[in-house]
Formats: structure tokens, C-alpha cells, sequence
């Protein structure tokens, strides 16, 4: 049973079990333009909600990538450290960030699902 | 008698430009690096055998081959006379960079920092021997006070973000010293530049943006409500980023001392008011003063800059090592606590030495120049040249605020709406007319911003080829001709650059043997 | 006025375009009582060409210049023979009047100078790669201590008593707010500082100078490796960067991060500025490198090019999460130093180091046998250090008034501390001739009687 949620900063979560893989929205990476370079964390880092758990930075561009919710990382995509250009190509696919073991999952309650948060985008644009 | 006549009359062939065989493109003539010219054994240099062969070096062993190249003078002389044929110039054209105030460099002034007197002196020098040094950093630092009516100056600053840095440390010491350490939050307009937040932050200050009205100006309630007992000040450009003058300003140096914290003005923009408008007049407890801005000491591709920081009477004493003061024997540097004249609040020392030199001597022969009257004129002329081209292109392009705007005119990308032309793409259609561009997405706080900013030194007839040239590509972007844009510019020595790649695959130096991109992961 | 083209018959044509009657109109945003009414009172008109030179010569010709007296003063500024096409081509206006490189398609010639010089620098100091310069040596020092602030994450810096004053007061005013602590040792003349004893956990790095301050040539081949074991960075300053052509280079010695002072190729002693500042680091740590840096890429057509590159990290993107508030480099300086190494080559720079040595090892034996000098110095380029047998200071102003710049003495940079009041700095370059040594041998002996 996976689950898809989506924050106001434009990160995704997709959670299966009690683990959460993180990344940016495709609607991110269009804002961003050519994105050169990402910083990682390392694996074993306590996130909080909302704190600053990774950067993406473009050629004129840099943004923080925020944990959508609380927990420990258990994995991150050394490919899109590799080649950031995966993130462009499939933000919401394999151009994921980390994977993080949730510390409080009922937190995921609080985020959109997939059509609350297109309907944000449309009011952004 | 030569009876070898040739043709003088031109052939009816076709203007096509084929690729010619070498690359080169008649004045415009490719270069490689210094690199790949290397004929080992060669020099541009010629020196005497060395007074002896007897090493002291503590035994350590001489080092081996450095991997410099090898070229003789004709060489480089060639190289670097290329490379410069490849750059646009103030000497050039106009260069109407918003912020950045590219005005004519006068050669007089490069004639005088080249005078040995000022060129050849040794910076730790008996202080008796450099008498005429320290009276010209004095002599300045006159000026520079009379001008913004402030009653000290901090001189050493290497350049305007150090000046900030200047400026906001001073205010982090007089805050110590009155025991309100715990102030700690500076206001900071959306529209600053990035050197304002990123100079708070070095001195511990946390950041707090201020947005701006709809005409362009501090939201002055959205101030009001942001002071408290932590504020440390404020730090707004005035004229600001949009090319405006920030008519409360008074008010808000009487809200932000009210509050107990103190006023920074970013001065880049002072050229729009020099000799006309005191900053101490205004409020303003510190400002820094670009004299590569309004002082016309060349920009030189990016530096060496100098950033001097006028001070009000409650900063003064919150100075930098080293300052000069004068006393019966004349000038002296107080380079530490331990000498007559420290006032004992400085707060250290910002860099090596006692300032730029070469730019104090350039900024002086500029502002001797000039004198009180020609100094009123340069802000007259900057402002009047901003807001004729404001006024000419204002139908065509689209201007962000209302009103008559200072030194630079700010438009934004809503005249290119539905052309698919981007402001980026204007920008570089303007380099194939043979200008350069103006600041582009500057400020942020309108959307794709143009930022011009043509200086007291354009004449007339310059202006007016430059706004012609502007209506032209205005009326071609509307009349569909994007394409074109988006493949400009096509006539500079090289075309857009790929900067994606260049970050995503950093190549910072020359290596002997490049290496294969595959082998280097 | 010579510089302002615009005509009175303009000036009216234009207010009519603008549809306003006077200037005055325009500046009706500024508060009435900060308006002034004319020209700041008080203060002189403007003057022509000659009247201006008149005036500013006079006051460079109350300056003793260091080419026309036996002239031996270093601590961080050297004065050099710089070729004549170094100025020439510095002073192209295409060189001179260009600003920072923002359009690379009209500003190549600067980027591939900078790229020229990034390659320079990080070959002369045996590192990966060097960013576009910084302000100067002080200043690159600074930023290199807060450098590896971030990349360790550590706050202690220590900072050697071999270290330039300047250098380690510009770290400590730097880092004052960044809850930065800087160990700054006390002057060692004569080294026997046990860095390592000071280092702790919270140490981010150790800050060391070669030559140091006092002239000492070092091998911190072993700091470098303690550094390493403990997970410290070396940061190694160097002031005269001509001894990069005869010393073996930090980067061989275990640097992590190379600063120097440019000044010494290229650029004139300017009475302490402007200067170049140069930076070069480790490519692993170059995301955390501060300043501008110029890279490879290629154009539309596929041909090779230069622009500006890994901008994220600066001011104008990150703001105030930059790595350094700094904006410009110093361009032109930067730019006179790779022309002048570009004359130099392999062979101009090697034999430049080798003259200037030569001539120090001259200089320390003919002082040497004056009664009351020690030269303190085992090993040495082309600065060391002598104890008088009175206040170096004193003898310096003695020798000045003589004709003679006789060097620095040590309490001009190290002010109060008794232990250095007799300790005078002496260099020497390929500008000085055998009769500036004997005139100082000469005038020390005469003067220390």
C-alpha cells in the first residue's frame, strides 16, 4: 500500500511501510531550470519536519529541499548526485533525493495528496 | 613607372560569410590558451645570472618543474592584445549596466596613481617618509566627508561589500558597547542587493525582508510593525535597486533611531546625488561609497574596487585599523590600541595594510576634476540622461514604476508578454547592435527586469542611437521575430555559452592531458 | 567640464522630451530639506588637466620612494621589476574600462585571462584549482579561515605566531561573529611553536605561513600529515609568492588551502594596495571555495569558451547563505599578475626566485659580519630576520633620515611586545644592487656603533 503526499515547498513523499522516499515536484524542477547540482544528506541524519534536509542548485538558481516530515535517512540517490540532470528528466520518478524511516507517520495527515496540491500549483501560476 | 594596375572597384559576390580556413574572422582572431603556445626554454623576461649558487633554504630541497609555459614577448603581447579585442568597453560604447554606474575612466587619473610617488612607496615605510601619501588619504577622506555632510570615514574597505561589512560591524560595536549585544535582527528590503544579507549574516545578524509598495518604495508600515527591542537597523540602498528615490527616507531614519537601531545606506547609487543631496541630511548613520562607482575608478574586469565608509557622530569611533590622524608632526596612521589617537572602540583590522592606495589617488584626481560644480552637474546629467531615456521608451517598453525615476530607469518584461521573446533574449540582441546590455532580472522584485543605467557620460547623440536601437528591437520582438532573438547574439566572437554544462561538469583550469570525461568518474 | 558631453542646448532638448522644465523637477522625490540648492559651498571648482596633476604631484613628491633610496622592505609587500608591457596591455581600455565578465559573449578576453590565471596559480602552489583572486593575501587568509569553518564544521582556528599579523587580524575581525574562536600564537622568531599541542577536537584548522613572517623557510610536510590524522585543514599563506619558483609548494607539503599575495609579480607596491589576493584549494572542497571562479564550457556553435561559473555560491544567488558577501575579485591586478607570469614562463620564474635568493644569501652574509647584527635565520628566500643590539625601530628612523629604507622593523607589526623590539625585517630582491647592500651594511654599522 504506497501512499503519494505533497508540501507548499514542493517536495514529494512517497511512502511504503514505515519508509518515505523524498524529492522535488516536477513543477520544482520547471522553476529551477537545468539543475547542476545537489547536496545530499549523510545516511543516518535525523531530519525534522520542515528543516532544510538537502540543496538543488541550478546555473542561476538554489533551494532548499525541506524534510516533509520527521525521521532518520536511510538512503540517499547517489545517481542524482551523479547526474542532477535526472532530476529534470523524472523529478517525480528517478530524480528522487533520499529515503528517510518516518518518525511519526501520522504527520503525513497534514500534507496534500496529489490533487489538492495541483490545484495549489494553479493558483500559484 | 608601375603599369601593374589591380581592381579597385568592388565585385558584385555575395555578402555570405563562408567559414574561413583558420576560424579567424578578419580584427576578430581566435586564441588559444597560454597553455597550448608553450615552447619550453622560451621567456619574455631576461635576467642576470644569479649573485650566487649557494642555497640557505633550511634543507629543504629546491623544488622541480612547475609546468609553466614558455612564451617570448611578442607572444604575449599578441595573446593579450587578442584576448582584449574580444571584450566589450566603456572605452567602446555605452554600458548601460543598471547599478553599476560604467561612466567614463579619465586617463589622467591612471597617469597619477602611476606617479612614482604614490606607485613606489612601501606600504610600512617611516611614516615621515610618506607624508604626502597619508595628506592624500586625508585629502580624500575630506571630500568625502564634506560631500555626505558625515563627520568620519573609515578609508581602508577594499571594495563596496566590504564595506558593508564595514558599516555593519560598526553598528555590531556600538550596539556592544551601549550593552544591547542582544539586537541582533537588520531589516533588509526584498530589493537589495545580495550583498546586504549576505554581508549581515557574516556579522551575525539575522535577516529580515521588507517588501516593497506597489510604487516601488519601503513598505513603510510593513517597517513599522517589523521594529522591536532586537532590531539592530537597517540596511536600504538610497536611490534603491529600482532606480527610485525612497521618498520617506527621513521618516524611516526617525522610526528605525526611534526603535533604537541604526540606519545603513548602501551607497552604490550614490552618483545619482553626489553634490547634490547630503545622506547626513537624511539620516543615515553609515554609508559605503563605491569609488569604482562614483568615482570613476576603472572597473578593470572586475576589480580591484574600493569601498571607503562614511560614519555619523554616534559610529565615528567605530572604525577599523588603521586610520589616519594628524597631529603636530604631521600625518600618522593609528595602526593599533597602543597608538596616541585609537579611539579604543575599534573593532580590528579588515584587510592587509591601510586601503587602496592607487584607487584613493585615482578617486581624488577625479573629484579635483569635477570640483563642487562639476560634481552638482555629474548627478544632474545622470539623472537628466536616465529619465530622457525613460521618457523615449516608455511607449514601446514598459516602465515598472510611475514618476520621474533617478540615475537608472527600470522596465520590466510585460512588453514582451506573447512574443516569446524573454528579457534574456532582448538582452542579447542588443549585443549584436553593438551595445551592452543593460542589468537583466535585477531587481527581483519585478518580474524580468531591465535595468539601465547610462551615466553623466553619454552624450545626446549616444543616447539616441541607443533608445533607436531599443524601439527597433521592441517593434521586431512584437512583430513576431523571435526566432531571431533566440539565436542571438550571432556576430561576437562566440555565440551563447552553455552554462549548464559548465557547472554540471566543471572544468576550472587547463591540464596538460585533458582528461577523457568517462575516465574522471 | 571635460568628461561631461551634454551640451546646454541638449540639456534643454532633453527636459522637453522628459516634459519637465528643469533638472530640479526631476530630484522632487528627495525631501525638500535635504534638497541643496547649489553646489556645496566651501569647496573648489573644477580644473583642467595641468592644474590637477600640478597638485597631486606635489603631494607624491613628498613621499620617499623605494626606487630612489637603497630600499629593503618586506612583511608582506616587495617590490619587484615589473616588465613594461605588463602596464601596456593592463592598460588596454578593453582590459581597463570592462566590468565584471556577466555577458561571456562580448567579455571573453577577461574570462580566458582568468581562466589562464586560475591554471597559474594552482600550479605554482601545487594545488587543484584557485578561484579568480580575492582582495588581497590578508583578506584571501580571512576567507579561507571561514572556509574551513563550513567545510569542517568546526569553530577553532589556529593561527600560527609565524603567521603575518595583518593576516591573522583580518581572520579574527572576519570570524568575531561567527562564533569563530581564533588561537592567535605569540611571535616566533625563531620557531619551536608546537601547533599540534593546541589543536582539539573543535579545531577547524591550522593556519601557517611559508616563508613566515620572520623569513623562515619551512617544511610542513608533518603538520600536514597530523592535520590530516585529526581531520584538521592546513592552510598555508604565503606573502611572497616569488618564492613559489624556488620552494617546493604547499600543496606538495599536505595544504588544503593555499592563500597568497600576489602583489610581487605584476603589480607595484602601491603604498599596501590595491593588491591580489590568490586562493587554491582542493577540488573536493571547491563548492565551499569563496570568490568567482571562471570555467570551460562551449558555445551555440560548439566552439570552446569561457564564462563565470558555480555562481550558487556567491552573494547575488545565495544571499545570505553565500559563502562570502564578496563581489568583485580584483580583476586588473589579477590580470597584471598572469601577464607578468606569462613573461616569466618555467625558466623567468624559476631564475627570478633563484636571483632574489641569491641575493638575500649575499645580503645575510655581508650583515652578518657588522658588530651587533645576528642574522637569527637558518634558512631563508629572500627575507630574514635581524636582532640589533637596540630597538629596531629607532635605527630604522636613523637610517631613513640617512638615505637609507633599511627594512621593518618587527614592532611595526607586532606593537608592545618586548621580546621583538629589536628584531628588524630585512628583504631583498632583484631590484636591489651590490652598493644598496653595502650602502645598508654601511649605514647599520655606522648607526649601531
Amino acid at each position: 500500500m504506497t501512499m503519494l503526499k505533497f508540501t507548499k515547498d514542493h517536495e514529494w513523499i512517497r511512502v511504503e511501510g514505515d519508509t518515505g522516499t523524498v524529492g522535488i515536484t516536477d513543477y520544482a524542477q520547471q522553476q529551477l531550470g537545468d539543475v547542476v547540482f545537489v547536496e545530499l544528506p549523510e545516511v543516518g541524519r535525523k531530519l525534522e519536519t520542515g528543516k532544510e534536509a538537502a540543496v538543488v542548485e541550478s546555473v542561476k538558481a538554489a533551494s532548499e529541499v525541506y524534510a516533509p516530515v520527521a525521521g532518520e535517512v536511510v538512503a540517499v540517490n547517489d545517481a542524482v548526485a551523479g547526474d542532477p540532470s535526472l532530476i529534470n528528466s523524472a523529478a517525480e520518478g528517478d530524480g528522487w533525493f533520499m529515503r528517510i524511516r518516518l518518525a511519526n507517520p501520522s504527520e503525513l495527515d497534514g500534507l496534500m495528496d496529489r490533487a489538492a496540491y495541483d490545484a495549489y500549483v494553479e493558483g500559484l501560476a | 613607372m608601375n603599369n601593374q594596375g589591380r581592381p579597385t572597384s568592388i565585385p558584385s559576390a555575395s555578402g555570405e560569410v563562408a567559414p574561413t580556413i583558420s576560424g579567424n574572422r578578419a580584427l576578430q582572431i581566435e586564441e588559444a590558451l597560454i597553455f597550448e603556445q608553450d615552447s619550453p626554454g622560451s621567456t619574455g623576461v631576461d635576467l642576470p645570472e644569479p649573485a650566487t649558487d649557494e642555497l640557505r633554504l633550511g634543507g629543504l630541497r629546491p623544488r622541480g618543474q612547475i609546468g609553466l609555459p614558455g612564451l617570448a614577448e611578442p607572444t604575449v603581447v599578441r595573446h593579450y592584445t587578442r584576448l582584449s579585442q574580444k571584450n566589450y568597453a566603456i572605452d567602446l560604447g555605452l554600458y548601460p549596466l543598471g547599478s553599476c554606474t560604467m561612466k567614463h575612466n579619465p586617463r589622467l587619473n591612471e597617469r597619477m596613481a602611476r606617479l612614482p610617488g604614490f606607485a613606489d612607496i612601501h606600504p610600512l615605510q617611516p611614516q615621515s617618509t610618506v607624508q604626502g601619501a597619508l595628506a592624500l588619504i586625508d585629502e580624500l577622506a575630506g571630500w568625502l566627508k564634506t560631500l555626505t555632510g558625515m563627520p568620519a570615514v573609515a578609508m581602508s574597505p577594499a571594495a563596496g561589500a566590504q564595506g558593508e561589512l564595514c558599516g555593519l560591524m560598526a553598528i555590531h560595536a556600538a550596539l556592544d558597547d551601549r550593552g544591547e549585544g542582544h539586537r541582533r535582527r537588520v531589516l533588509v528590503p526584498e530589493s537589495a542587493h545580495g550583498t546586504n544579507p549576505a554581508t549581515a549574516a557574516l556579522v551575525g545578524f539575522t535577516i529580515d525582508p521588507i517588501p516593497a509598495t506597489a510604487d516601488g518604495r519601503v513598505d513603510l508600515a510593513a517597517l513599522e510593525a517589523k521594529l522591536g527591542p532586537d532590531v539592530a537597523g537597517i540596511m536600504l540602498t538610497n536611490p534603491n535597486t529600482c532606480g527610485l528615490f525612497e521618498r520617506d527616507i527621513r521618516r524611516i531614519a526617525e522610526l528605525i533611531h526611534g526603535a533604537g537601531g541604526y540606519f545603513y545606506c548602501d551607497g552604490a547609487n550614490f552618483n545619482a546625488i553626489v553634490g547634490r543631496v547630503r545622506p547626513a541630511d537624511l539620516g543615515i548613520d553609515a554609508m559605503h561609497i563605491n569609488l569604482h562607482k562614483t568615482f570613476s575608478t576603472p572597473h578593470g574586469g572586475g576589480g580591484p574596487g574600493s569601498g571607503p565608509v562614511v560614519l555619523s557622530d554616534a559610529l565615528a569611533a567605530f572604525v577599523p585599523f588603521p586610520h589616519v590622524a594628524h597631529g603636530p608632526d604631521g600625518f600618522r596612521l593609528i595602526e593599533g590600541p597602543q597608538d596616541p589617537g585609537a579611539t579604543g572602540k575599534e573593532f580590528g583590522r579588515l584587510k592587509g595594510f591601510h586601503g587602496q592606495m592607487g584607487m584613493f589617488v585615482r578617486a581624488l584626481a577625479y573629484i579635483l576634476s569635477h570640483g563642487a560644480d562639476g560634481l552638482w552637474q555629474v548627478a544632474s546629467d545622470a539623472v537628466l540622461n536616465a529619465n530622457y531615456v525613460m521618457a523615449r521608451l516608455q511607449d514601446v517598453m514598459t516602465p515598472s514604476f510611475d514618476g520621474p525615476c533617478m540615475h537608472e530607469a527600470l522596465f520590466d518584461d510585460r512588453f514582451l508578454k506573447g512574443t516569446g521573446v524573454t528579457t534574456l533574449d532582448f538582452a542579447k540582441a542588443l549585443i549584436d547592435e553593438g551595445f551592452h546590455p543593460m542589468t537583466m532580472y535585477f531587481p527581483l522584485v519585478v518580474h524580468g527586469a531591465l535595468l539601465i543605467e547610462p551615466t553623466e557620460t553619454e552624450s545626446k547623440r549616444g543616447l539616441d542611437q541607443f533608445i533607436d536601437v531599443l524601439r527597433g528591437l521592441a517593434a521586431r520582438a512584437r512583430a513576431g521575430e523571435a526566432e531571431a532573438f533566440q539565436a542571438a547574439p550571432r556576430l561576437t566572437p562566440r555565440r551563447r555559452l552553455d552554462e549548464t554544462l559548465a557547472a554540471r561538469r566543471p572544468v576550472l583550469r587547463w591540464q596538460p592531458e585533458a582528461p577523457q570525461a568517462e575516465a574522471a568518474e | 567640464m571635460r568628461y561631461l558631453p551634454l551640451t546646454p542646448e541638449d540639456r534643454r532638448e532633453m527636459l522637453g522630451a522628459i516634459g519637465v522644465g528643469s533638472v530640479d523637477e526631476l530630484f522632487r522625490d528627495v525631501p525638500e530639506a535635504a534638497r541643496l540648492k547649489g553646489p556645496i559651498e566651501g569647496l573648489p571648482a573644477h580644473k583642467g588637466e595641468l592644474e590637477v596633476e600640478r597638485i597631486l604631484s606635489r603631494m607624491a613628491a613628498r613621499n620617499v620612494t623605494a626606487g630612489s633610496a637603497p630600499s629593503f622592505l618586506g612583511a608582506g609587500a616587495y617590490r619587484h621589476h615589473v616588465p613594461a608591457a605588463v602596464d601596456h596591455l593592463v592598460q588596454r581600455g578593453e582590459f581597463l574600462t570592462s566590468y565584471t565578465p556577466y555577458q561571456p559573449e562580448i567579455t571573453q578576453g577577461t574570462l580566458q585571462a582568468l581562466f589562464e590565471f586560475q591554471t597559474q596559480v594552482a600550479l605554482i602552489t601545487g594545488m587543484d584549482v584557485a578561484n579568480a583572486s580575492m582582495y588581497d593575501g590578508a583578506t584571501a587568509c580571512g576567507e579561507a579561515v571561514l572556509m574551513a569553518q563550513r567545510v569542517t564544521r568546526r569553530s577553532r582556528a589556529v593561527l600560527s605566531g609565524g603567521l603575518h599579523p595583518h593576516y591573522a587580524e583580518v581572520a579574527a575581525t572576519l570570524g568575531r561573529h561567527l562564533d569563530l574562536e581564533t588561537r592567535i600564537m605569540p611571535p616566533a622568531p625563531q620557531g619551536g611553536e608546537d601547533l599540534m599541542a593546541e589543536v582539539d577536537e573543535r579545531t577547524s584548522c591550522v593556519v601557517v605561513q611559508n616563508p613566515d613572517v620572520f623569513g623562515n623557510v619551512r617544511d610542513y610536510t608533518e603538520l600536514g600529515a597530523a592535520c590530516r590524522a585529526k581531520g584538521v585543514l592546513l592552510i598555508v599563506a604565503v606573502t611572497e609568492v616569488v618564492s613559489l619558483g624556488l620552494l617546493p609548494p604547499p600543496g606538495e607539503m599536505g595544504a588544503d588551502i593555499v592563500v597568497a599575495e600576489g602583489q610581487s609579480i605584476g603589480n607595484a607596491l602601491n603604498f599596501g594596495g590595491p593588491y591580489v589576493g590568490l586562493f587554491a584549494t582542493r577540488e573536493r572542497f571547491v563548492r565551499q571555495m569563496p570568490g568567482r571562479l571562471a570555467g570551460q564550457t562551449v558555445d551555440a556553435d560548439g566552439r570552446r569558451g569561457f564564462v563565470l561559473t558555480l555562481s550558487t555560491r556567491e552573494q547575488h544567488i545565495r544571499r545570505e547563505k553565500a559563502t562570502s558577501n564578496i563581489c568583485t575579485n580584483s580583476g586588473l591586478c589579477a590580470l597584471a599578475f598572469s601577464i607578468h607570469m606569462t613573461l616569466l614562463g618555467e625558466v623567468g620564474f624559476r631564475n627570478l626566485a633563484r636571483i632574489n635568493h641569491a641575493n638575500a644569501v649575499k645580503l645575510a652574509g655581508k650583515l652578518a659580519a657588522v658588530p651587533g647584527v645576528q642574522v637569527l635565520n637558518d634558512g631563508f628566500f629572500n627575507e630574514f630576520t635581524l636582532r640589533l643590539n637596540r630597538p629596531a625601530a629607532a635605527v630604522v628612523d636613523a637610517l631613513a633620515a640617512k638615505g637609507v629604507l633599511a627594512g621593518v622593523p618587527v614592532s611595526r607589526l607586532a606593537p608592545g611586545r618586548k621580546e621583538v623590539e629589536d628584531l628588524l625585517l630585512v628583504a631583498v630582491t632583484e631590484t636591489n644592487t651590490e652598493d644598496d647592500m653595502d650602502a645598508l651594511a654601511a649605514g647599520l654599522q655606522e648607526v649601531l656603533r
